[in-house]
């Protein structure tokens, strides 16, 4: 079937794996490899919060206990039983976020708006005050080093192709979600949930799904940052992760699919560029976010879907 | 006849506010019928008690031979009974095809698929589109639903009740807030739909024209109770009725 749409869908892909998958092969630097990494783990991360937030309309900001399970899942297991257990070990990590997300997920579903928001908020410190305190377990503050992960995988390029092949599989599965009925019925929640209660669905049960969909993202996201950066530490469990992957899709513009995944790419770039000009990086962070809050709410973009539309339209109208 | 819906001395209070006060009538299978009366008299609380939103205090409602009255809104939906509301109520950032698509979906039990696109669900798309057509909605079917006139928001919102397949449709004042125009067309039209989907339909309603024009039967209420029922032809005749609500005006 060629619908316009199928078409987008198939340019989208091929920009995708064009930029991603020639970067290491035009760019040898091992620094830019690291990076795009960063850009291609954390955009994902961002990808499935947007399907709490954008599409569903609830704001978790707790979304750092995922990222945690997946990174410590990984991180102790491999430090517990040696690197062959770097893959297993994500399985591990992904099957202990599903567990724990259906079990909080009960929990905080149960209250909307800015409860849930501070309900999130308040387990994700809770983990992280248990990560940062059960030292002989966790390792605490130290955190976990040296976790390589095995065989060729630990090469950073061949990690770097690993990573890329499980993002793209998450954003197919997630952008297939979208489109599909429960993702219609979960935009339809978000913009009036009374309204779906009359179509006969349950709005919690549908709640819950979406919130151990995207929770089971976050701990992938944080099982390969782990093999990524060989090292893991509590911060990852910190109100600032979740913070930061919220600043992510907001700036990308939560109303867009893939909105969040550039949020994603510009604040990683930027942090490295200005940071290594400036300690004050995140000022220029703030000044950013302030700006896209106040002059293009609808984030980079839907601005620029928006600027199309209209320019598009003027056509229409001159001629 | 047959009875699809039957109340039986359905009571409720907010604090010292009865809003409905030992209410009983039924509704026979496939008759079309109106709720008149002035505001505050309870017509929507009494339709929130139908649909399960409010729970009665005391009282039974029985719907298709079944005991509602403690059941969920989902649940009592389940059973086939569909609403559109006062305040227009649909979902604006969709097209106007999904805002109908969406209850022809969850109506086939098919909101859980998360693979294949919305657009491949051909049986729920066609249904969608020719409850479209039948509103006359369809040549706007690809324009976000925030778009369309108030007036079209209204049909719209009786749209997605439809699509959930209805055996009893309740609307919430279907022309408020529509010219005259309008609401002859609207008129019209949910005679139209009443027949053509075989329906059960219940209505509040404003417009006296609308009530007399199509009711079988006139169900006024006052101030919680049910002050009087019959056909059109006896209610305009009530003096109760006419002192209560209509006013001599009004003929």
């Amino acid at each position: 079937m060629k619908t316009p749409e199928a078409i987008k869908e198939f340019g989208f892909w091929s920009l995708f794996f064009l930029i991603f998958g020639l970067a290491p092969i035009l760019d040898n630097s091992e620094y830019h490899l690291m990076l795009a990494t960063h850009i291609l783990i954390w955009g994902m991360f961002a990808v499935a919060f947007n399907m709490l937030f954008g599409v569903t309309g609830m704001l978790s900001f707790g979304q750092a206990l995922y990222y945690g399970v997946g990174a410590y899942s990984v991180g102790l297991l491999v430090r517990g039983f040696g690197d062959t257990w770097f893959l297993p070990s994500i399985i591990v990590g992904l099957l202990v976020a599903v567990a724990v997300s259906v079990l909080l997920g009960l929990l905080v579903i149960r209250v909307s708006g800015v409860y849930f928001t501070v309900l999130t908020l308040a387990f994700g410190q809770l983990a992280w005050q248990v990560t940062l305190k059960w030292y002989h377990f966790t390792g605490g503050d130290d955190g976990i080093q040296s976790i390589i992960p095995p065989g060729l995988l630990g090469n950073n390029r061949v990690y770097y192709w690993f990573t890329l092949a499980l993002v793209a599989l998450s954003i197919l599965a997630l952008k297939r979600l979208v489109n599909s009925p429960l993702g219609l019925t979960l935009r339809c929640i978000r913009q009036n949930p009374e309204r779906v209660r009359f179509l006969g669905r349950r709005v919690r049960r549908n709640e819950l799904r979406v919130y151990v969909v995207s929770s089971f993202f976050a701990a992938l996201a944080g099982c390969l940052m782990a093999g990524a950066d060989n090292s893991i530490h509590p911060d990852m469990f910190y109100w600032t992760t979740s913070g930061e992957v919220i600043l992510m899709a907001v700036i990308g513009g939560i109303g867009q699919f893939f909105g969040p995944f550039i949020g994603a790419a510009v604040i990683i770039i930027i942090q490295d560029y200005v940071g290594a000009r400036t300690e004050y990086w995140s000022l220029i962070i703030g000044l950013i976010m302030m700006t896209m809050v106040l002059l293009f709410p609808q984030g980079l973009v839907g601005e620029i879907r928006s600027l199309r539309t209209r320019l598009v339209s003027g056509e229409r109208n001159r001629s | 006849m047959d009875a699809i819906l039957t109340l039986d001395s359905v009571t409720k209070s907010f604090g010292g506010l009865r809003v409905t006060s030992g209410v009983s009538f039924s509704i026979d299978r496939g008759s079309i019928s109106a709720i008149i009366g002035p505001n505050g008299a309870g017509k929507t609380s009494l339709f929130n008690e139908i649909t399960g939103y409010l729970k009665p205090d005391s009282g039974r409602i029985i719907f298709q031979g079944a005991e509602i009255t403690n059941l969920s809104t989902r649940e009592i939906v389940a059973r086939g009974m569909g609403r559109a509301f006062q305040v227009t109520s649909f979902f604006p950032e969709e097209t106007v095809l999904d805002n109908v698509r969406v209850a022809c979906l969850s109506r086939m039990d098919l909101t859980r698929k998360s693979i294949k696109s919305v657009s491949r669900f051909t049986k729920a798309t066609d249904r969608a589109v020719s409850i479209l057509e039948s509103l006359g909605l369809d040549k706007y079917a690809k324009r976000p639903a925030f778009e369309l006139a108030h007036g079209d928001q209204k049909l719209l919102d009786i749209g997605i009740a439809l699509g959930i397949e209805p055996k009893m449709l309740l609307l919430d004042e279907p022309t408020a807030g529509m010219s005259p125009e309008e609401r002859l067309l609207t008129r019209n039209l949910i005679q139209k739909l009443w027949k053509e989907f075989n329906l059960t339909l219940l209505f509040i309603e404003h417009d006296m024209d609308t009530v007399f024009g199509i009711a079988q039967t006139v169900r006024v209420l006052q101030t919680g109770r049910l002050l009087a029922e019959g056909t059109p032809e006896e209610i305009r005749n009530n003096p109760e009725v006419v002192t209560a609500y209509l006013g001599e005006e009004v003929f």
